[in-house]
């Protein structure tokens, strides 16, 4: 009796909390839009009176000569490049660093250590981007994501690889494999599962990355999904409705994300809590 | 290579253990040249500036020229109201955030591990936030904390409490973003207080239960010292994300009003833009300083009382 009303009490104390905390923000921002300009301006959480999807969708797109576009072109090229770049470099290492143990292993983790905890050094990487005639360039960008995201993908990957028998590298050396085809053509298949988890955890992560787009590719030639939204924050203070489509738009490719690939997801960011 | 051995002919034994010693060295199937891709593009873009803001934070710096001042720019750091107020913002944004992280994801985990109904609507929806983009919940966050306008203020009212102006009240900006961050944030903690909460054996609520134990108790007991682990990783995490922490404050403050809600990463953003690139790199260095200082003897000792167990 008293469990049953545990069970139905406190979940839906909980529903009628996370509705309110949750989805209501959610909500308003879909709502707010697809309204037309006018009634987005009062800023409530009321019906919309006229659905003005269609056009707030062209709307935001075709503003400040298609910027959206590009920048959804911009932000995909990201994402795809430095997250394939990721994931072969750091499953590399992870490989070496779990298999073979020498000096170096030490260095190697302390590396990953720092790369975890340190802030990056902005102007600095700035300098040494511009002395590389990399910086304000996409490719600059892509491997900026890639040296920041390094140490967490080595950490997954090499939790992973632990897992692997090492006797299977071992039967496929014995039969005359050299190491690129023995990681290529025997590892790296076996990998799958947690190539997955970081293909999706990074994606979004730099797919939703503000501050190094904001230093490293300034200017609204090359802008990215978030600085786009982050520009028209000012130019849309009038027009809630387009902001709003605008940021309903960038919402979307996590959303997906999430949709299919919610269990890697938390997968790869719960990593390391069991075993601390 | 030398071998003791007691074989009939040494120098043939010697011999060709060196020759399987260097075929074993020279094809190794783990070659070390595998770091060297990740390697290069990790110290030229990671550790070269590391390095280099050491020293660019001793001058004054145009990006092609230097001048040496010593310590001018850190004494400015800390002597400046506005970079200093960036320093103690810095230090609560990280404390609040990480400190409501760990309560609010605790309690959630366990909530959510207990057998209430539609707990997987209820992880779905609270982890959400946590893969939306920083700015867009910033941007929607600024709309409904509108101090007349927005849909905060307008439900507190109707229950007849007059709410604060939120990001405009110099009071209260800074936490206003602190709890927009919770809210974004909170769903990763939850769901690493869940793993851990999972993996704690079934069998110690079960005998602690045969003995009369209360919920409270087991919570007290069993939960919270088992599930040390998931509030390590909480802690670091959310303590090196919120010290770091630039994107929301900059969609919904810009540090404002004034410099009331600056942290150091705002304050590196703003030196950047106005030119001084040898204050800005110094914040770098104090940030870079004030994290290590924290994150490292924390995670020591967080890990230390792991081993105890």
């Amino acid at each position: 009796m008293t469990t049953a009303l545990k069970r139905y009490g406190l979940g839906v104390l909980a529903i009628a909390v996370t509705v309110v905390l949750f989805i209501v923000p959610l909500a308003f921002m879909a709502l707010t839009a697809v309204k037309d300009r006018r009634e987005a301006a009062k800023l409530d959480f009321a019906w919309p009176t006229t659905f003005n999807f269609i056009e707030n969708f062209q709307d935001v797109l075709s503003a400040r000569k298609f910027m959206l576009v590009t920048a959804f072109i911009n932000s995909t090229i990201l994402t795809v490049a430095s997250v394939t770049i990721l994931v072969i470099l750091a499953a590399m290492v992870a490989w070496i660093l779990q298999r073979r143990r020498s000096r170096w292993n030490g260095v190697a983790n302390f590396l990953i250590l720092s790369g975890l905890i340190i802030p990056p050094a902005v102007v600095p990487t700035i300098w040494v981007l511009q002395s590389m005639g990399l910086f304000k360039s996409l490719p600059g960008l892509i491997l900026i994501e890639v040296a920041f995201g390094l140490s967490f993908c080595v950490m997954l990957f090499r939790a992973f690889i632990a897992s692997i028998p090492k006797e299977l590298d071992e039967a496929a050396v014995i039969d005359g494999c050299g190491p690129v085809r023995l990681f290529f053509r025997v590892i790296f298949p076996l990998l799958r599962s947690v190539i997955v988890t970081v293909i999706v955890v990074q994606s979004v992560h730099i797919f939703n990355d503000f501050q190094n787009p904001l230093y490293f590719l300034p200017g609204d030639a090359n802008a990215t999904v978030q600085l786009t939204l982050f520009n028209f924050q000012s130019q849309f203070a009038t027009s809630y409705n387009l902001l709003f489509m605008n940021i309903l738009l960038i919402t979307i490719p996590p959303l997906i994300m999430y949709l299919f690939f919610n269990r890697q997801i938390v997968a790869g960011m719960t990593a390391g809590a069991v075993k601390g | 290579m030398t071998l003791k051995t007691a074989a009939p002919a040494p120098a043939a034994v010697a011999r060709r253990a060196e020759h399987q010693a260097r075929r074993r060295k020279g094809k190794s199937p783990y070659p070390y040249w595998f770091y060297l891709p990740a390697a290069v593009v990790y110290t030229a873009l990671f550790l070269v500036p590391t390095f280099a803001s050491f020293f660019f934070s001793f001058t004054r710096w145009t990006l092609t020229d230097f001048t040496f001042i010593g310590l001018d720019n850190f004494v400015q750091f800390f002597q400046e109201p506005a970079l200093l107020k960036g320093l103690t913002n810095t230090f609560i944004y990280g404390a609040v955030t990480s400190t409501l992280k760990v309560v609010l994801g605790m309690l959630l985990a366990v909530l959510l591990t207990s057998r209430i109904i539609a707990r997987g609507y209820l992880r779905s929806v609270i982890f959400f936030p946590v893969l939306l983009s920083s700015i867009g919940v910033g941007i929607v966050f600024t709309v409904l904390m509108d101090p007349s306008k927005g849909m905060i203020n307008e439900a507190l009212a109707a229950v007849g409490i007059e709410g604060p102006a939120w990001l405009v009240d110099p009071a209260w900006a800074l936490l206003s973003v602190a709890m927009v961050d919770v809210w974004k944030g909170v769903g990763l903690a939850t769901v690493i207080y869940i793993a851990g909460i999972v993996s704690i054996p079934q069998e110690y609520f079960e005998a602690a239960k045969m003995d009369g134990a209360s919920s409270v108790k087991c919570f007290f007991n069993i939960t919270l010292p088992l599930a040390r682990p998931a509030t390590a990783t909480v802690i670091i995490l959310s303590l090196i994300g919120g010290l770091r922490s630039f994107d929301l404050i900059w969609a919904m403050t810009k540090g404002g009003p004034g410099f009331t809600s600056d942290v150091i990463a705002s304050v590196i953003f703003k030196q950047y833009q106005a030119g001084f690139y040898g204050l800005s790199t110094a914040g770098n260095v104090v940030l870079f300083l004030i994290v290590t200082a924290i994150i490292l003897p924390l995670s020591m000792f967080l890990n230390r009382k792991e081993v105890e167990q």
